[in-house]
């Protein structure tokens, strides 16, 4: 395989790898709190259409991922309502979150646009652009030589290359997201409130205990749960994609679900997780099958290959993934 | 002593669910323009008003009684199997596997044994989650997402690369032949004088899921395992004491859920298609979340609550036929009926309790 073609996978796993962070992350934050949130896809799904929505109608897409945030807290907020303030069922509240983005979306679409639920396609100020970071071969110098970009980095060395094709040139999104890895790691190891986000998901009594409400602390893992969706959802509309299709998150917050096992719970191993998973999906996209020899690898093996490794990691087989010990349980103050 | 009687636990608190769920869908409709009561009339000729609009009702309730029957038999265990979905996808390669490769002599011997395929198929899917969760503690929440989209690859990959005849386009088997053929309502009820519909989907295996219904009531309130079953569902730990062997339990429980779920295959795939296509399955799976969630886990309540959701269904088609109204409107009242009966029963319950307590205080 030529150098240039892994460049050119590795770089598509990154921009895959980037909804599946966001949302991993997200479902960090929560799970981490004690709330089991199987509803990270709504959520997605819910913010993509907003933010594409928004950025459609207004043509700024900062305003289009602001709108996609706020729908995503809704719903986040909604989950908080049933599996805080009601201790319902957090999975089944889940459930019914992925449902009802899967359903209002399509329905305000069809009323809003009337293109069979989807938005119009975005055109480049209601999207966010790449960024070019300095030295690196881009459009710009693609237009100024008057020769495809694409040509011009054939041409160039190895290390200009990785830098330009893999490392320059994605959207604020992905770099905000590759960020929020080490802030997590800070947020939960580092600081006051990560100490008392991560006791109220091992045992929520003690937390109370120390005069902590587990209430608010729940709530605000929840929002922030909402918030990091809501980015993931409005960067797969925005950026990843010019446009919101009905159900275009296809099945990513489950795959972001199975990251966040597959790191058990911790901020670096779910960036390794999730840029395993987009790898998968970066070469599923661009090899469809694969020929190893006499073996060939059918597309749908690519596509299955998330869900069989976190099957593999939850059934402990290669070391044992233990959930937050207060996770998916109400908390109910003795009376 | 409970807080409140019986029939409020079984009957309003699922009433007034389904009042407050109905409430926000008129919103929803009348916030996209249309207007409701015109939507719920065009529902109700639509679903109700014409035998072939009950032969597609009972047709979709069939899917959801078998669906809703294999959650409910989950949750009894205290167990939430999402996996009726991928359970259903794999009952549907059981079911093909049967029709196509076996010549059998009469329609009813076939039915007999897809049925058990598709069973065997289906509690097959459900056997790994639920080893799983018995002897390695893997959440079978988790556990069943994942075997759903493992499923949906695996069907893809079976159909593609198999079972697909050599020249078609489209990913799907070759149509069974005509002696496997289900009799629909049409040809039962003409013997009887009743002229149904011939071109609705209800077929024969409407029967099947009314006795899966009852077999179900036998097995959870007149069997020895459904006892233990439902013991193990109220506490672990007084099972355990009890002698009740915990991998057992969450093994035949799941097992029987599984085969419930793949046994929706003999009426979409053997009934309603004579094929196997990809995502036959439509989504049944999840609906019997919310079919069980509705029906209290209780037979006679599944019966009820997949006859309305097979109205929900027939009824959005119609209204996405001849209103501006699209078919997913029947996504959000899903949705918000999962919400309802599901996740925010405490909502209704909680308000419900003090009432019902202030009354009896007053009484005293």
């Amino acid at each position: 395989m030529e150098f240039l073609t892994i460049i050119q996978v590795l770089d598509s796993t990154i921009r895959l790898a980037t909804p599946l962070l966001l949302a991993c992350l997200a479902g960090l934050y929560s799970e981490r709190a004690g709330i089991f949130d199987i509803g990270l896809e709504g959520k997605m799904l819910m913010a993509a259409f907003f933010s594409a929505a928004v950025a459609a109608l207004t043509g700024n897409v900062w305003l289009g991922l602001l709108s996609g945030i706020v729908s995503s807290l809704v719903l986040a907020g909604l989950h908080g309502l049933a599996s805080i303030t009601f201790r319902g069922n957090q999975l089944i509240s889940g459930v019914a979150i992925n449902f009802l983005a899967a359903g209002m979306t399509v329905l305000i679409a069809q009323d809003w646009f009337q293109q069979g639920g989807r938005t119009p396609s975005l055109l480049a100020e209601g999207r966010f652009g790449g960024i070019e970071l300095p030295f690196a071969i881009g459009p710009s110098d693609a237009e100024a030589s008057g020769r495809p970009l694409s040509e011009l980095i054939a041409e160039a060395g190895m290390i200009q290359q990785i830098y330009s094709e893999l490392l320059s040139g994605h959207s604020i999104l992905v770099y905000a997201a590759f960020l929020c890895v080490p802030l997590t790691w800070w947020v939960l190891f580092r600081t006051r409130f990560g100490l008392r986000l991560r006791a109220v998901g091992e045992n929520p009594a003690a937390v109370d205990t120390a005069g902590v409400s587990v209430v608010g602390l729940r709530f605000a893992a929840v929002a922030i749960c909402g918030l990091l969706c809501g980015i993931a959802g409005a960067y797969l509309a925005t950026a990843l994609q010019a446009g919101f299709v009905k159900d275009m998150t296809a099945g990513r917050g489950f795959i972001a679900l199975a990251a966040l096992i597959f790191a058990k719970w911790r901020p670096w191993h779910a960036m390794g997780a999730c840029l395993l998973f987009g790898l998968l999906q970066a070469v599923a996209l661009r090899f469809q099958n694969i020929e190893l020899g006499s073996v060939t690898i059918p597309v749908q093996m690519m596509d299955a290959l998330p869900y069989i490794l976190t099957v593999v990691i939850l059934a402990g087989f290669v070391g044992k993934a233990i959930p937050p010990r207060a996770g998916g349980e109400p908390y109910v103050k003795e009376r | 002593m409970d807080k409140m009687p019986k029939w409020a636990d079984v009957v309003l608190i699922p009433l007034i669910s389904l009042v407050l769920a109905a409430i926000l869908s008129a919103l929803v409709i009348l916030a996209i323009g249309e207007d409701p009561v015109a939507a719920v009339k065009m529902m109700v000729t639509g679903a109700l008003g014409s035998t072939y609009g009950w032969g597609y009702t009972l047709y979709y309730a069939t899917n959801f009684l078998f669906t809703g029957l294999a959650v409910a038999v989950a949750f009894h265990a205290r167990m939430f199997n999402i996996g009726g979905e991928g359970q259903a996808m794999l009952g549907g390669l059981g079911v093909a596997l049967v029709c196509l490769y076996i010549p059998w002599p009469h329609w009813s011997i076939a039915l007999i044994f897809a049925a058990l395929g598709a069973a065997l198929f289906g509690a097959a899917w459900a056997a790994i989650p639920a080893y799983l969760q018995a002897k390695r503690g893997s959440h079978i929440v988790i556990t069943t997402i994942m075997f759903n989209f493992i499923a949906a690859a695996v069907l893809n990959y079976v159909l593609v690369n198999v079972l697909k005849p050599a020249g078609a386009m489209d990913p799907a088997t070759a149509r069974f032949v005509e002696t496997v053929h289900l009799p629909s309502l049409h040809e039962l009820l003409a013997p009887f004088g009743i002229n149904f519909s011939k071109s609705a989907p209800a077929n024969v295996s409407l029967l099947v899921a009314v006795a899966a219904c009852f077999a179900v009531w036998l097995l959870i309130w007149r069997t020895r395992l459904g006892y233990e079953i439902r013991a193990y569902g109220h506490s672990e730990s007084g099972a355990l004491y009890a002698g009740i062997s915990p991998v057992k339990i969450t093994m035949i429980a799941m097992l029987i859920s599984g085969g419930l779920a793949g046994m929706m295959a003999i009426n979409n795939v053997m009934g309603e298609a004579e094929r196997l296509v990809l995502n036959s399955t439509e989504g049944a799976g999840f609906i019997g979340i919310a079919v069980a969630l509705m029906g209290r886990s209780h037979p006679f309540g599944v019966f009820l609550a997949a006859i309305l959701f097979g109205f929900l269904y027939q009824g959005g088609a119609e209204l996405a036929l001849w209103t501006s109204i699209p078919r997913e409107l029947i996504v959000v009242i899903q949705a918000l009926v999962i919400l309802f009966t599901g996740a925010l029963d405490n909502m209704v319950r909680m308000p419900l309790e003090k009432l019902f307590l202030a009354a009896r205080k007053e009484k005293a």
